[in-house]
Parts: C-alpha cells; sequence; structure tokens
C-alpha cells in the first residue's frame, strides 16, 4: 500500500483520526442504540473538509483523490461503520453525479452546500421490485409544464428520513429500458415528496434508512441531471463504480477493528486455564485474520490509484467489493466466535461489528451481481 | 440400518409442527423485540405433553427418548427458535434429575416441569468458566447439615425466572484432580442470598431468558445433593451428550426454517423478468443448503439412536454438534443473502433467523470444543 499513499495521505489521515476520536467516537454507542443519526456531524464534519473529499476548490472542496477519500471513509469506517454509511452515501452517491454530470446552477446549489454540510444529500435508486435488476425500476418522470412529474417508491435510502435533497432515478421514457432513464434532484420540501417509514436494521442502526414516496412530485427541467432525456443509467454506473471502491475502504475498516478487538481478546483472555492465544487454532485464525486485510487493502488501493489514473473498469471494483464484503463476514464470524458467549451480548463490540459487517455483501450489487459484472469483462 | 421413523414418532412430529404453527408465527416478533415471552405458550405446550417427554412416567412424563425430545425440538426451531427455547428450557437440567438424583428429588422436582407448574434451570457456565468448566469457582461448603454457596454464573438461561436451578459447585477444592472437585446440588431460588439480573440485549433467542445469578451464602440442605460429592464434572460430561443433541436439533429445525424462507422468497421475487429461483445460483445455493440439513438431521438421528439403544458416542455427538451448528448459521447466512437488502431488515423473518442461528455453534460446547472431543477420540495421545 504504501506505494500509493503519498506523505499528504499520510497526514491527512493523521487529521481526520484525531477528528474521529473528539468529534464521533463519543456519540456512537447512544446513536447506535437510539437508532439516530447525530446530524451535527455534518457541518463539523464539512467545516474540516471532510464530507466531499474530490470535489475541486473551486465548489469549496479539498481537491482530493480516489485515494484520499478511501483513507477518510477507512478511519470513519474503524470509528463506527453506521455512522460513516451518512457519509459515503452523501460523499459518493449524493454528490458524485452532480459533480460530473450537473450542470453549473445544480454545482452552486446542491454541491456547494453539500460540502460545507449545510445539505445532507440521499440517493434513490432501489424499489421495492427493482433491486439487483436496477433497470427494471418502474418510478416516472412525464414531462408536464416546462418541468417533469416524478411518481414512485424508492427504498433502502440511506439518509432518507434525514436528507435535504435526494436524487432520484425515474423513467422519462418507459418504452427504453435501461436507457430511458433519468436522475433528478429532488428537494426535501417538494409537496410531492415524503418519508413513508424509517426501517430497522439488523445493523447500521445509527445510519437512518427510510423508504420514500414521490407522489405527483413536480420538479422544474432545470432538476434534471444532464441536458438530455435518458443516459441516467450511464450515470447511475459511473457511481456506482466509485461507491464500490469506497466499500472496500469500508470493509478495510471494519476488517481491523475485527483484528484489533480478537488481538486484545487472545492478549488477555484464558480459557482451560491457559492463555486463548497457546490454541494453534487461535493462532490460525488470527493470521487468516491478517492475511484478509493486507489483501484488500492492496486490492482497494490499488483500485483507487486506478480510479484516480482513469483507467479503472467495472470488473476491478467488482472485484474489490466482492473480495473485500465476503472475506470480512468471514472475519467477523471467526471473531464473533473466538470470543465464544460474551460477544453474543449486545454490550460486546464483535457482535456489533458481525451486524454491520453482515450489510456489506448486498447494497450497491450483491455478491452475486459482482459476479456477473466480473464475467461480463471477462471477454467470453 | 432404518430410518424409518415409527408411528408414535411421526404422531409426534406433528403435533409438535401443528403447536408450533399455531401459536407461534404471531408473537414471535414481539417477543424477539421486546425481549419477553408469555407463560401461556409454555402452559399449553405443557399441557399437550411437549415439556419433559423424556421424563419417567412415574414422574409424569411420558418416558420416552431423547430422540423424541429431539424430534419436538426440531420442530419447535423450524417455526421459531426463541420460543421453542423459550419452552423446551424450561426442563433443562431434569435429566440431572433423572439419571442423578434420589427418589425423593425425582418426585419433588419432575413432576411439577412437565405439568407447567414449575421452570428450572441449569447453572455451569461462569465468567471465567466458559469451554473448561473445571476453572469455575462457585463453591459449596459444607456447614453440618447444610451447603454454604458462594459465587456467581452466567448465560444462565431462566435464571430469573427459575423456581429452582441445579448449580455447578466446588465441593472439593482439595482433590487433587481437577475432575473430582465438583459436585451438582439443587438450590430454590428463593433462598435467602440468591440474586438473578436478566441479560438483555443478546443476538438472538431473545424469548428466552438469560440471567447472571449470584449465591452470597446461600444455604440449602445436604438433601439437595444430586448423585454423589465429587462426582459433577462426571456427571455434567454424561449431561451434556444429551442436550447437545437437543442443540443438534435445534441447528437443523432452524436450517430447515432458512431454507423454506429463501424457497418461499425466491420463487416470489421476480428480477431480470423472472423469479431469482430460475437462476443456476440460486438453484445450486438451494441444493447445498439441503444437502447440509439432511446431512446433519442423519448425523444426529444416529447418535440420539445410540443414546436411546444405550450406546452413548461422545465423538459422534460432538461431530453432530459442530457439524449441524455450522450448516445452521451457513444456511441462514445464504438465505439472508438471496433476500437482499429484505433480509437486512428487522420486519423480515430471515433476519432473526439469522440471528437466532448463530447460538447453536456456542452455547453446549462451542464448535472449537466439540472438534477437541473429535479429534481426542482419534489422535488420543496428544
Amino acid at each position: 500500500m504504501e506505494i500509493y499513499f503519498k506523505e499528504e495521505h499520510e497526514i491527512f489521515r493523521k487529521t481526520i483520526q484525531s477528528f474521529i476520536e473528539k468529534e464521533i467516537l463519543p456519540l456512537v454507542d447512544e446513536a447506535e442504540e437510539k437508532e439516530k443519526f447525530p446530524v451535527e456531524l455534518f457541518p463539523k464534519m464539512g467545516s474540516q473538509g471532510f464530507l466531499c473529499i474530490r470535489v475541486p476548490k473551486t465548489y469549496g472542496g479539498r481537491d482530493g483523490d480516489k485515494i484520499m477519500e478511501c483513507i477518510a471513509i477507512e478511519e470513519l469506517t474503524k470509528g463506527s461503520s453506521g455512522i460513516t454509511s451518512a457519509f459515503t452515501t452523501h460523499g459518493g452517491l449524493a454528490t458524485d453525479p452532480i459533480l460530473r454530470f450537473g450542470s453549473e446552477d445544480q454545482k452552486q446549489r446542491y454541491l456547494v452546500p453539500a460540502v460545507k454540510g449545510e445539505k445532507i444529500g440521499a440517493f434513490g435508486l432501489t424499489e421495492p421490485d427493482a433491486g439487483s435488476d436496477a433497470a427494471s425500476l418502474r418510478a416516472t418522470a412525464e414531462k408536464r409544464l416546462g418541468g417533469y412529474l416524478i411518481n414512485g417508491t424508492k427504498t433502502f435510502i440511506t439518509n432518507g428520513p434525514i436528507c435535504h435533497y435526494v436524487i432520484v432515478a425515474a423513467y422519462t421514457d418507459v418504452t427504453k429500458k435501461g436507457s430511458g432513464i433519468n436522475l433528478f434532484i429532488v428537494d426535501r420540501e417538494n409537496p410531492g415528496f415524503s418519508v413513508v417509514k424509517k426501517l430497522t436494521k439488523l445493523g447500521h442502526r445509527s445510519t437512518e434508512t427510510g423508504e420514500l414516496s414521490f407522489d405527483d412530485c413536480w420538479v422544474p427541467k432545470e432538476q434534471m441531471i444532464g441536458d438530455q432525456e435518458g443516459g441516467g443509467f450511464n450515470q447511475i454506473e459511473y457511481t456506482l463504480r466509485s461507491g464500490r471502491i469506497s466499500t472496500g475502504a469500508r470493509c478495510i475498516g471494519l476488517a481491523r477493528s475485527i483484528l484489533e478487538e480478537s488481538m486484545y481478546y487472545v492478549r488477555n483472555a484464558k480459557k482451560q486455564g491457559r492463555m486463548v492465544g497457546r490454541s494453534q487454532s487461535v493462532r490460525f485464525s488470527l493470521a487468516e485474520m491478517a492475511m484478509y486485510l493486507d489483501v484488500m487493502k492492496a486490492i482497494t488501493y490499488r483500485c483507487a490509484w486506478l480510479y484516480d489514473c482513469g483507467k479503472v473498469t467495472m470488473k476491478d471494483a467488482a472485484i474489490v467489493k466482492l473480495f473485500c464484503t465476503e472475506t470480512l463476514c468471514k472475519m467477523a464470524y471467526d471473531g464473533l466466535r473466538l470470543q465464544g458467549g460474551e460477544a453474543y451480548l449486545n454490550s460486546n463490540l464483535m457482535q456489533r461489528l458481525l451486524r454491520d459487517s453482515r450489510l456489506h455483501r448486498i447494497p450497491e450489487g450483491t455478491s452475486e451481481i459482482q459476479h456477473l459484472l466480473i464475467f461480463n469483462e471477462l471477454g467470453i | 440400518m432404518d430410518f424409518t421413523l415409527t408411528k408414535e414418532q411421526q404422531d409426534i412430529i406433528n403435533a409438535a409442527k401443528e403447536f408450533a404453527r399455531k401459536e407461534f408465527p404471531d408473537r414471535a416478533q414481539e417477543f424477539d423485540r421486546d425481549e419477553t415471552f408469555d407463560f401461556e405458550i409454555w402452559k399449553k405446550a405443557c399441557n399437550l405433553g411437549f415439556v419433559g417427554l423424556n421424563i419417567k412416567e412415574e414422574y409424569g412424563g411420558q418416558g420416552l427418548g431423547i430422540f423424541e425430545h429431539c424430534l419436538v425440538t426440531e420442530e419447535f426451531w423450524a417455526v421459531d427458535a426463541g420460543i421453542g427455547t423459550a419452552i423446551i428450557s424450561t426442563a433443562f437440567g431434569s435429566e440431572l434429575l433423572s439419571l442423578y438424583g434420589t427418589e425423593e428429588h425425582k418426585r419433588k422436582y419432575l413432576p411439577p416441569l412437565v405439568s407447567g407448574k414449575s421452570i428450572m434451570g441449569t447453572a455451569i457456565t461462569e465468567p471465567d468458566a466458559g469451554s473448561d468448566v473445571t476453572q469455575a469457582v462457585t463453591t459449596a461448603v459444607r456447614d453440618k447439615d447444610e451447603y454454604v454457596i458462594n459465587g456467581s454464573k452466567i448465560f444462565i438461561t431462566n435464571g430469573d425466572k427459575a423456581d429452582f436451578l441445579v448449580v455447578f459447585c466446588r465441593t472439593e477444592p482439595d482433590n487433587p484432580n481437577k475432575y473430582n472437585r465438583y459436585s451438582f446440588i439443587i438450590v430454590e431460588t428463593n433462598r435467602k442470598g440468591f440474586e438473578a439480573n436478566k441479560l438483555r440485549g443478546k443476538l438472538g433467542i431473545r424469548a428466552s431468558d438469560t440471567a447472571e445469578v449470584s449465591f452470597s451464602d446461600v444455604r440449602v440442605p445436604i438433601s439437595n445433593l444430586i448423585g454423589k460429592e465429587g462426582e459433577g464434572f462426571k456427571e455434567l460430561m454424561m449431561f451434556f451428550d444429551l442436550t447437545r443433541l437437543i442443540v443438534c436439533a435445534e441447528a437443523v429445525g432452524i436450517a430447515r426454517a432458512a431454507l423454506e424462507e429463501a424457497i418461499n422468497y425466491t420463487k416470489k421475487r421476480c428480477q431480470f423478468g423472472q423469479p431469482i429461483a430460475s437462476f443456476q445460483v440460486t438453484q445450486f445455493k438451494i441444493a447445498e443448503m439441503a444437502t447440509l440439513i439432511q446431512a446433519a438431521k442423519n448425523l444426529y438421528y444416529e447418535a440420539a439412536w445410540k443414546v436411546d439403544h444405550g450406546m452413548v458416542d461422545p465423538k459422534l455427538i460432538a461431530m453432530a454438534k459442530w457439524f449441524s451448528g455450522e450448516a445452521a448459521v451457513r444456511c441462514a447466512d445464504e438465505a439472508l443473502q438471496m433476500h437482499g437488502g429484505y433480509g437486512y431488515l428487522d420486519e423480515y423473518k430471515v433476519q432473526r433467523i439469522y440471528r437466532d442461528a448463530k447460538v447453536v455453534e456456542i452455547y453446549e460446547g462451542t464448535k472449537e470444543v466439540e472438534k477437541i472431543i473429535v479429534a481426542r477420540a482419534y489422535l488420543p495421545k496428544y
């Protein structure tokens, strides 16, 4: 990894580490327990330039690269995977399409305040009946009165309950499967927008996830991302590709916590009247964890570097997501088993690490979808 | 080799299945969320003879084998693990009384367990004595015709609900052989000096009560001793051979529940214009789950059958325990994955199955302990 990190990256890592320790860690337990995201963190993160790492200085951003973004995500996740969900969605899915494809006006109205943490963003793609098969989404955007009338339901939307705006995917032309999709920015105040419910989840409880409804939700045409009807699917693919690398960084953060917890336990725990670390199977488990973590780091930061060079493919990103999420879950299971009954209780961090780790094999393309993406680029 | 069930065994399965399907589904989510249980369901189960059915007829039971006990457990867990445990565990430890208790113990304690008038628990694990019970430091010291008990126990099922506990105590601390230092003693929970605190926030089986209990100069008559002084460890190993089979049945039950959820969901859920059950990857996963379940079931059937025919085989029981536990966890994980995002939500049953399944790899001997037992059978000198 060292070959991918410059001095500025190392300095940045230390800066964000001390911020996390001071501002985030004290809030984690309560946020997890009450399933409530501490929204005051958004402006705090924004003022330090931690929210949208890759946004250029002209829009108030840090002008960092993907490697730097991954460092931020890794460190944040190490602190709390739940809380980090809100930030990765905000700094990735909810701002990337505007940064890359949005108009200058959209950048001023949404990107600039998003960078500062004054506006919280969400990204609405998944629907109750359109998950892995995103092209089968049913939300529609009908041309009406110089704008679009959006109708549909979106679910599993991170930040949905707390967002100020949501980028929503809808069909402007239902006859063109996939290619008839566009992205629109919808403000929370829009009378046609509502949060139907907040979802209770296995893990990531400190982040708020919701089901959103768009009911005759009219937006002026300036809210469409990009100039032409259609083309939204490519924007989505571009956004998800970046997000899959970020998932790698999230897995690294969780994997570090799991290894750290396991090492702490092995160093201190006694079973059968002797140190747990004397057991060879325990030693092998730790060795495997360390190996997985190292490989995760290597492929994730290599892929981030490829992204920064403009050479990354969907296959590269899919490999990162598939490998990191699957091995992470293996590590989490091993970590829980190592500690036995104690880890079965809520007060134990390992239980939360398992519940949090389990998520990543699902969103932004399940493991099964990653298999397909990798295969598709093999050229057979 | 004949794996055909008798008519009586098939009737037991059908009755347990019918009862669980009628009583569990409407309440399972509520008990899981609130970490509570409605003991009316337990009473109904007792009335129908599902609790303590391996207790002898003269003590109110049905005198059936551990295998029949397993069959009921499997059916209960196939519907809901939390409620299944809440019911079945009310007689957890009755095997110790049946095997080693005095006639008086059996007459006094066993019949109310079967009839739904009493709940028991067994207290073995301590904060520093989990997989290795010979580290247990709860002591019982004789004072004339009483034992004075001091210490604390953790992860005690029914600890704060039970009318009495069977407690694993160190009675002979000076015995040079650490396996000869312990005895099981009955402690009624209304005795002075006994305290219990419910543990909240378990990952799974949240309908079932788990507590931390403490004994501070608790006095019980010496007649509360089960079996002989110093033989507690030996008795415990025999007890575990039986209860591990129950855990195997739990594992197979919950794995079946996972498979059922997976099949129902993948047939309904359409992506890319077809039910996801039509994808080969889904079909292979279902095939693997079904195979694991069948293999786990055959293992525990054989192990339980041997016990009921007087051929206790601890190695085979240990094999069945770790294998079925791993099968349960794997099936639950795959079933959750097939549900995609919905599987991660509280309102979906598969999420509860995923959380509930994990415990079968932990309690009554972790997977690691089971492997140690198996390995010792093949490599005795090491």
